[in-house]
This record gives C-alpha cells, sequence and structure tokens, in this order.
C-alpha cells in the first residue's frame, strides 16, 4: 500500500534511468525504474544521493512527477545554473545509468483520487511538478473531480508539461495559464503574476471549499496563498511547498 | 560505499569547514523558506505567549512583557531536513530557561504550539539548559514573517522544523506527543549528526 510505504525505515534504492525527456529548454523529465517500489502518492517527493569516485556525496530532495506506477518514478528536473546535483540529472544522466534514492518522503502535501475535489491547484514554473502527479493520479483513477490548475510560466516555450496537459483538459479538469514574460502573439489569455482578481475569476468560491495546493518559489507561495486567504480561503485548506534557488 | 555515479563530480565548498556540516547537507547563504500553509500576520497587540500544560501555574505574556524579559544574542548553524544547513547565524531571543524560570513541572516533554495549528514535540531536556530560545530577532532585524516573525522558535542542535515558526507556547507534557510533521513521516528526534530525518532514521 503506497500510503504505508513510508512506515518503515526509508533505505537507499539503485534507480536505473530509462529515459530522459527535454520539457523545456531547462527542465528535463528522467524516468527511473526502481526495482522493489513500493508505490508513493502524489505530491510525495524523494531524496536523491550522487556518489562521486572518491566517495564525496551530495543529497537533493525532489517532488515525483508521476502518478503511482509500479517500479517507475519521474523526476522533473529544473537546471539551475549553478546546481551542484540539477545540473548532473539534467546534463549528464542517461538511460542506462544508475542513482540512488529514497522515499517516498511527506504525507501532508498529497492528494489521493479517493479524496474527491474540488481541487485548486496553483504553480509557478517548476513548482507545477508535485501538482502534475496529482493530475496524472487522478487522470489515472478516471476521477472527475472538479480540479483548477493554474500555472504561471515566463513564456509559453517554459510551460511544463505543456502538450499533456493539453491532452488532460476537459472532464472536469481546467487548466489556465498566464505568461509572466512573455506571450505568444496571439495570445488571449492571462499575461502577469497571479493576484486574488484572477483566482476569484478562476475559482472555485471559498464556499466549495476547496482543497487548496500552491507550490513554487518563496515569493511567489507567499503571495498565492496570501491572496486566496484574502479572498475568503479558510487557511487550513491551504497547503504550500515551496523551493528556493538555493543550489540545488 | 561501492556505488558510484558516473560521471559525477560533486562540487565541494571550499569555504565551509566540513566538520559543521552534518551528513546529506549541504551549505546555502540564502535563508530558504519551508512552510505547511499560508504565512499567518498575528498583531502584536493581540500576540501573547502561554507555557501551559503540565505546570503549577499556567503562564502568559503580553508582547510587552515577552519583550521585557532578558535576552540572549546567539549566533548558531541551523540545519533544515530538506538538506541545507546555514552557518553562523545570528539571533536574538529570550531562552526557555528565562521562560521556565520557578516553573514546577514534572513533564519530561515538550510541544511547541503555533499559529496555523502547527506543532512539533521534543524531550524538555532538549529545550533547556541554554539549548532553545524563543527567536524575535535576526542579524539584528525584527524577524520577517515568512520566516516566523514576529517570533519563532530556535532548537539549533535539531534540524530545523522543530524550531516552529510563529510560535504561541509551549505546552509541557508527561508523555511524548509527535507533532505536525512527526506524525507525516519525519523524525520523533530529528537530529542533524544522527541524520534522524524521516520514520526509521
Amino acid at each position: 500500500m503506497a500510503g504505508t510505504a513510508v512506515l518503515g525505515r526509508l533505505t537507499w534504492q539503485v534507480a536505473e534511468v530509462v529515459d530522459v525527456v527535454t520539457e523545456t529548454p531547462r527542465v528535463k523529465t528522467i524516468v527511473f525504474d526502481v526495482p522493489g517500489w513500493a508505490g508513493h502518492r502524489a505530491g510525495q517527493h524523494v531524496d536523491v544521493r550522487l556518489t562521486a569516485e572518491d566517495g564525496y556525496q551530495a543529497q537533493r530532495s525532489y517532488s515525483i512527477a508521476s502518478a503511482p506506477n509500479g517500479t517507475r518514478v519521474e523526476l522533473t528536473v529544473e537546471r539551475l545554473d549553478d546546481g551542484e546535483v540539477s545540473l548532473y540529472l539534467t546534463d549528464e544522466l542517461r538511460p542506462g545509468d544508475q542513482i540512488e534514492l529514497r522515499g517516498p518522503v511527506g504525507g501532508y502535501f498529497v492528494w489521493e483520487p479517493s479524496q474527491g475535489g474540488p481541487l485548486l491547484l496553483v504553480a509557478g514554473g517548476s513548482g507545477v511538478v508535485p501538482l502534475m502527479a496529482m493530475v496524472r493520479a487522478r487522470a489515472a483513477a478516471g476521477s472527475h473531480a472538479d480540479t483548477r490548475l493554474v500555472l504561471s510560466s515566463r513564456s509559453w516555450e517554459n510551460v511544463i508539461y505543456r502538450d499533456e496537459l493539453e491532452r488532460l483538459e476537459g472532464g472536469g479538469l481546467r487548466v489556465v495559464h498566464t505568461l509572466t514574460r512573455s506571450q505568444p502573439a496571439d495570445w488571449t489569455g492571462y499575461a502577469r503574476r497571479i493576484d486574488a482578481e484572477m483566482l476569484a475569476e478562476i475559482g472555485p468560491e471559498p464556499s466549495e471549499e476547496p482543497r487548496g495546493y500552491v507550490c513554487g518559489p518563496t515569493p511567489f507561495v507567499e503571495a498565492v496563498a496570501e491572496a486566496l486567504v484574502q479572498l475568503g480561503h479558510d487557511p487550513r485548506t491551504i497547503r504550500t511547498e515551496r523551493f528556493g534557488a538555493t543550489g540545488g | 560505499m561501492s556505488f558510484v555515479s558516473r560521471g559525477f563530480r560533486g562540487r565541494r565548498r571550499e569555504d565551509a569547514d566540513p566538520s559543521r556540516v552534518p551528513p546529506g547537507q549541504y551549505v546555502t547563504r540564502d535563508f530558504p523558506v519551508l512552510s505547511a500553509g499560508p504565512t499567518p500576520h498575528t498583531p502584536l497587540e493581540e500576540w501573547t505567549f502561554s507555557i501551559v500544560g503540565e505546570v503549577d501555574e499556567p503562564r502568559r505574556w503580553t508582547w510587552e512583557e515577552f519583550r521585557a524579559l532578558p535576552s540572549e544574542e546567539v549566533t548558531v548553524d541551523i540545519h533544515c531536513v530538506t538538506k541545507w544547513s546555514k552557518l553562523d547565524t545570528t539571533w536574538e531571543g529570550v531562552s526557555v530557561d528565562t521562560l521556565l524560570e520557578g516553573v514546577e513541572t514534572s513533564a519530561e516533554h515538550v510541544v511547541e504550539l503555533a499559529d496555523g495549528g502547527y506543532t512539533t514535540n521534543l524531550p524538555l531536556e532538549d529545550a533547556t539548559g541554554g539549548k532553545a530560545w524563543v527567536a524575535f530577532a535576526y542579524n539584528g532585524e525584527p524577524l520577517e514573517p515568512e520566516h516566523g516573525g514576529p517570533a519563532r522558535m530556535l532548537v539549533p542542535h535539531l534540524y530545523f522544523w522543530k524550531s516552529a515558526k510563529w510560535v504561541r507556547g509551549l505546552r509541557l507534557t508527561a508523555t511524548d506527543e509527535p507533532g505536525f510533521w512527526e506524525v507525516n513521516g519525519y523524525n520523533n528526534y530529528g537530529d542533524p549528526w544522527r541524520e534522524q530525518r524521516y520514520w526509521g532514521d
């Protein structure tokens, strides 16, 4: 059972790269096969450990992008220019390579299809990764839970999972993009940072008590969570996850 | 350790004393933010700090009373379970020893109580003896809300989730009561030097 996978000691497991997918100019998805993977819940993360030949090790945490799917685990990683681990993951790894990981970790920023909706997912840039796991888990379960995904990206080229989100839309899933830096010539969508007015237009209303999941860089999460509280959402219904450019 | 990640050389930090960096951690100069929900904003005139639970008599301070207590400046290293460590951070706060002065208790554990419902637990002996503070300033400035202001716990010898932001009180308890992250997969004690990140570590 995925939900109980975290109960035992989390041991380091060898994960083999099956595929590397380019999502955007700065973001890649690495598909791993992890023999013995006990499953996970959408929103959880793993710890990744790299070991150099002289024994030096580096660890980082990454959100799982994939819905639970056997021994397959996908991580979507943004390339940080000074990132010790992210540069290796995005530039060096190729199919057949092995790394170590342990997980799944985290029991709060998670959603399972059985919990239902409505869901309000708000992501800044690669903050979409754990939310995509939820969108994928929802689709895999055939759930029609009212789900609104608001995704803020710099430009259309920087929208992670763009084509897949287009395919998944409908049947209760609505995807709203906002492009904050540049927009295609014929763009009619939002072109500004997410604010209270935008969130009010997209809904759901606080009275519908959506489960809110907000993930992105700290200033983004602060602004979105504050706007949701201002609109009348109960702070206890808003779950946040943040990342910072801290040399990951 | 026989496992090697092909082509990984890593980038060792030259400027950080390795003996100050616990296993699996890396040193950052930023001050990343982590919290489970929206940042609370309690006005100072409504803010209080309480000692409750297994005590002879509960105690409570208003912000003014709290700030009139003797405080200390401490410079410590902090270690977040998400892997970053920050060295030589300077705080000003009231020692938990000061807050518990004269309190009669048979409690052996303490739960930190914070705005937003966040809790975290630790043995009482880890909160006393000059090991824990209620901090209200960072780098000589009032603590910003996103970093836990107006006041947060500072328990630097444990992973930083044990230092609750927006702390509003301590509950002394006879038995151990796992807190928010402790029931969500994270280690009950959280010693960074023994890399006690998760359940079973």
